[in-house]
């Protein structure tokens, strides 16, 4: 299949921009969730379809010298997040998964305002892409290995 | 110490492995003899307070909650059981001793004969109605384990597990008349359950108590129909069968029935049924024992057929002014034992000596085996009620005769005695055939030179044998201390018994008994001229037949009923899920009058969202008649992407957004994995699966559609909303109602769902990686 491999060049140049811009909003989404529509769940799934437009451009081979994360590691840092957020309620005598939040004054920002729900949701939108990324390339890759059996 | 007593079978039986691998070079029937030889003695000594009416109990709680506890209690009736039990077990194990070998696997034969006689000892002892259940089923497992004990032959494993069903069905019914039993009384003890017979028998239950309970009694004691598991378990060794099956076990029924006779004593269902029952056992056994042509198979029958004797003489008893037929029960009880067991120990010993235990290959052994042939003479004889004073068979079978007569439970009543003499005279043909086939007449073919039995075999039934000639001669010398405190444990009254071998010309039993003797001889005498009508006679309907048809029949039917739904098709079992879903909720808004159209609260409707509905309706519609895959799945995506927009149009961004995304997964992961499917073949089905399949999915449909408009119109509370949006910014933090929803106040609701994503991620997995090369070239 390689030596047919056409040359995507307007693909490849413009998933360079789009995937960043899409990247850019579906951390926004993520950051924006506790407030406004979005949160861990989209924001993941936004993030996953950034990464698998880089997978189409660039192939899997460009991308695993790229990016060194394997996906089944992200859920398990995503589930770990959010459980560790849980227990993390313990050491104030909370019970499992009590949450709490402050508002902050920050340089330049402003009044911003800081939950430990957000990082219940880093943990869900680690999970998210982790899951997501692990399904869409293992039947992707599954394919490739039998086309390549067969051709 | 009585409990000690009735666990020492047990006890005792826990250390025999122990005692197989150290002392291997000595019968193990040696050290298991002393446990019922003790046990014989230490009951001995309560002969005289028997005599007294006294009655010993004895208490150890086991479940007080439940008021299930050891209550044992010995009286005349339980001393006459355990007389027997350990008496005759004494003897069996001697016999055993010299009948089996060493080579047999004797550790088994004895643990589960000791286990066999402790239970028994249980049953007879309890009077908790519960424990006495539990000792039932240790009868059962333990006859089973010794039925099936040469488990090589094919033969044993039949007629174990044949005796294993019909008892055990019998035991279960018993159970469930217990627990009625103790429901309507409020009490486990037998005792108290005699004393308050008055509920048992005014209670509605009455006659489900009473088929149930004789259920129990007449599976266990082998009467018509249930008979048919006794001629199988012959198969068992000898000793066995003659413990088991002639002296102990199979008279676990009438005990339990001369046990609740005071229950059931006077009410006339329970005298038709057990005199009716024992009659037809009486004649049909007799009638049959002819028949058989092995040792062991007419001593079988003649064990069903005296058992339906005793078992019709107290149902006799329990008609009114028949006193003598309790007491006859119980003399026949003791006589049945001593004949029955040394006739299956002379059996066994011909067949021990001779090789074979088939009647046409037998003959005049008696110059061979004169001492054998002698302890049969009496055994026959006495069993077949010969009037002469040294047969306690002959004493025992004029009282039935009497009670016979005098029996007033029926309006028939005079078929009755001639169904006894009927029985009678067929029990004396056999044990004609019994004595004069094996021992007279010319020898026969045998493989072997026949030669007397060595003097340990002869000792059990000698033993047994002097009991028939002392009774036969003294019969009064039992009256006192055996046979009056079981009567009156019985039916509660103290009866004077005298039993006289004379009562002159004038007595009508007495000319019974020579009706039998001489109609039995000359039908003896020419069986040849009769004896072929058996073969004329179908066996068709015989009982063993029948239970053969019956259990062939249930697993037949069994698996056709499996084959029938179970077919491996998931669309079947689709359709049978669907149809009960669709049965049951129907069914539910029938009765509960469910269905309701409330208008109250609905939203308006626009003219976009009717428009987005009525899109996906007609999206839907298409997918049904998509000829291809992809477009099929296609065609579903606007569906999908339709609902994202009625997202958006009731206010959800975040469910619309979420919907449109996963939408374009799924529609993708689809486009990937139908990729490899072949095309859509139009499979060919016929019309009424068809319509078949359209009825089921438009009732389902229908049905939750209904159930949906329903749901809406019963609106009983206030929905808990307005409590998430009053507190999302004070107490969550957030303005984004759902994700503070989502990420904070049920948390762990999405805890478990990323949980559940990262499986469903590493099944994947698992299921494409790992997957054997195997399998995907194949």
């Amino acid at each position: 299949m390689k030596q047919f491999r056409t040359n995507d060049l307007i693909l490849k140049t413009t998933t360079t921009i789009i995937a960043f811009v899409i990247l850019a909003f579906s951390i926004y989404l993520f950051l924006a969730g506790h407030n406004a529509p979005g949160g861990g769940f989209i924001g993941g799934l936004m993030t996953a379809a950034a990464i698998v437009l880089l997978y189409i451009a660039f192939g899997i081979g460009t991308m695993a010298r790229v990016f060194k994360w394997s996906s089944t590691t992200l859920i398990a840092v995503g589930l770990l997040t959010a459980i560790a957020t849980g227990i993390g309620s313990f050491l104030f005598k909370q019970p499992f998964l009590s949450h709490t939040f402050g508002h902050f004054h920050l340089p330049f920002v402003g009044d911003f305002e800081l939950a430990t729900a957000m990082l219940f949701d880093l943990g869900v939108y680690f999970t998210v892409i982790g899951v997501t990324m692990t399904i869409i390339l293992t039947i992707a890759d599954d394919q490739n290995e039998e086309k390549s059996e067969l051709g | 110490m009585l409990h000690l007593v009735i666990f020492i079978p047990f006890l005792f039986a826990l250390i025999i492995p122990l005692l197989r691998t150290k002392l291997s070079n000595i019968h193990l029937g040696w050290f298991v003899l002393a446990v019922p030889v003790l046990l014989f003695t230490y009951f001995i000594s309560f002969l005289e307070k028997m005599i007294q009416g006294e009655k010993i109990h004895s208490t150890l709680n086991w479940i007080p909650s439940l008021d299930i506890n050891f209550v044992f209690v010995i009286d005349g009736l339980s001393m006459l059981f355990s007389l027997l039990i350990t008496g005759i077990g004494s003897l069996v194990v001697l016999y055993s001793i010299f009948y089996l070998n060493k080579k047999e696997n004797l550790g088994h034969f004895y643990f589960y004969l000791l286990l066999f006689m402790g239970a028994m000892l249980g049953v007879v002892l309890s009077d908790n109605i519960f424990v006495l259940y539990m000792f039932w089923e240790f009868t059962s497992i333990s006859s089973f384990l010794l039925i099936g004990f040469w488990f090589h032959r094919e033969k044993s494993r039949y007629g174990a597990l044949k005796s294993m069903l019909i008892t055990v069905f019998g035991g279960l019914a018993l159970f469930a008349s217990f627990l009625l039993m103790s429901i309507t009384t409020g009490s486990t003890s037998i005792r108290e359950i005699i004393l308050n017979s008055e509920a048992i028998i005014n209670s509605n239950y009455f006659v489900l108590i009473l088929i149930l309970f004789l259920l129990g009694a007449f599976t266990k004691s082998a009467q018509f129909p249930f008979h048919t598991w006794l001629p199988d378990a012959m198969e068992a060794p000898t000793p066995v069968s003659a413990y088991l099956h002639s002296a102990t076990m199979v008279k676990a029924g009438i005990y339990l029935v001369a046990r609740f006779f005071l229950v059931f004593q006077g009410e006339q269902l329970f005298a038709i049924i057990v005199s009716v029952f024992g009659i037809v056992t009486l004649a049909w056994g007799s009638f049959m024992a002819v028949r058989q042509t092995d040792l062991k198979g007419i001593l079988a029958f003649s064990t069903i057929s005296q058992l339906g004797m005793i078992m019709a003489m107290l149902g006799f008893g329990a008609g009114y002014e028949n006193k003598v037929a309790i007491v006859a029960a119980v003399f026949h009880i003791f006589n049945h034992a001593t004949f029955k067991g040394s006739l299956f120990m002379v059996a066994g010993i011909i067949d021990h000596e001779t090789g074979t235990r088939d009647i046409r290959r037998l003959g005049g052994l008696y110059t061979f085996m004169p001492i054998t042939a002698t302890l049969a003479f009496f055994g026959t004889f006495s069993m077949a009620g010969f009037p002469l004073p040294v047969f306690n068979g002959f004493l025992s079978k004029e009282m039935f005769f009497k009670a016979a007569i005098l029996d007033n439970v029926l309006d028939i009543s005079i078929l009755i005695p001639i169904l006894a003499v009927i029985g009678s005279i067929f029990t004396f043909v056999y044990s004609m055939i019994l004595f004069f086939k094996p021992f007279t007449g010319k020898e026969n073919m045998l493989d072997r030179q026949p030669h007397e039995a060595p003097i340990g075999l002869l000792v059990s039934p000698a033993i047994l044998v002097s009991f028939i000639i002392i009774i036969g001669l003294l019969p009064n010398i039992i009256s006192e201390p055996i046979l009056a405190p079981a009567v009156s444990a019985i039916n509660g009254e103290i009866p004077l018994i005298n039993i006289h071998f004379w009562h002159g010309f004038t007595n009508i039993p007495i000319w019974m008994s020579f009706t039998v003797v001489v109609i039995g001889t000359l039908l003896f005498r020419y069986r040849d001229k009769w004896t072929p009508f058996y073969n004329v006679f179908p066996g068709r309907w015989s009982a063993a037949n029948v239970y053969d048809y019956l259990v062939n029949n249930t697993f037949t039917f069994a698996k056709s009923v499996t084959s029938f739904f179970m077919t491996g098709s998931i669309r079947n079992y689709l359709s049978i899920i669907l149809g009960f879903l669709i049965g049951t909720l129907a069914v539910t808004i029938y009765i509960t009058d469910g269905f309701a159209v409330s208008y109250d609260d609905l939203a308006p409707i626009t003219w976009p969202v009717a428009f987005t509905g009525i899109t996906m309706v007609f999206a839907s519609i298409a997918t049904i008649f998509m000829k291809n895959r992809i477009a099929a799945i296609l065609v579903l995506g606007v569906v999908g992407y339709g609902l994202s927009i009625l997202f958006v149009f009731f206010k959800a961004p975040d469910l619309a957004l979420t919907q449109l995304i996963i939408e374009t997964v799924t529609v993708a992961l689809f486009l990937l994995c139908f990729y490899h499917l072949p095309d859509l073949t139009k499979t060919k089905e016929s019309l009424s699966r068809k319509t078949l399949n359209i009825v089921i999915s438009l009732s389902a449909g229908f049905i939750v559609t209904i159930i949906a408009i329903a749901s809406h119109s019963f609106k009983k509370f206030d929905a808990i909303s307005e409590y998430f949006i009053e507190t999302s910014v004070s107490l969550g933090g957030g303005h984004n109602i759902v994700n503070v929803i989502l990420v904070d106040m049920r948390g762990l609701d999405t805890l478990f769902e990323i949980t559940v994503l990262g499986i469903a991620a590493l099944a994947i997995i698992s299921m494409i990686k790992l997957r054997k090369k195997e399998e995907v070239d194949s």
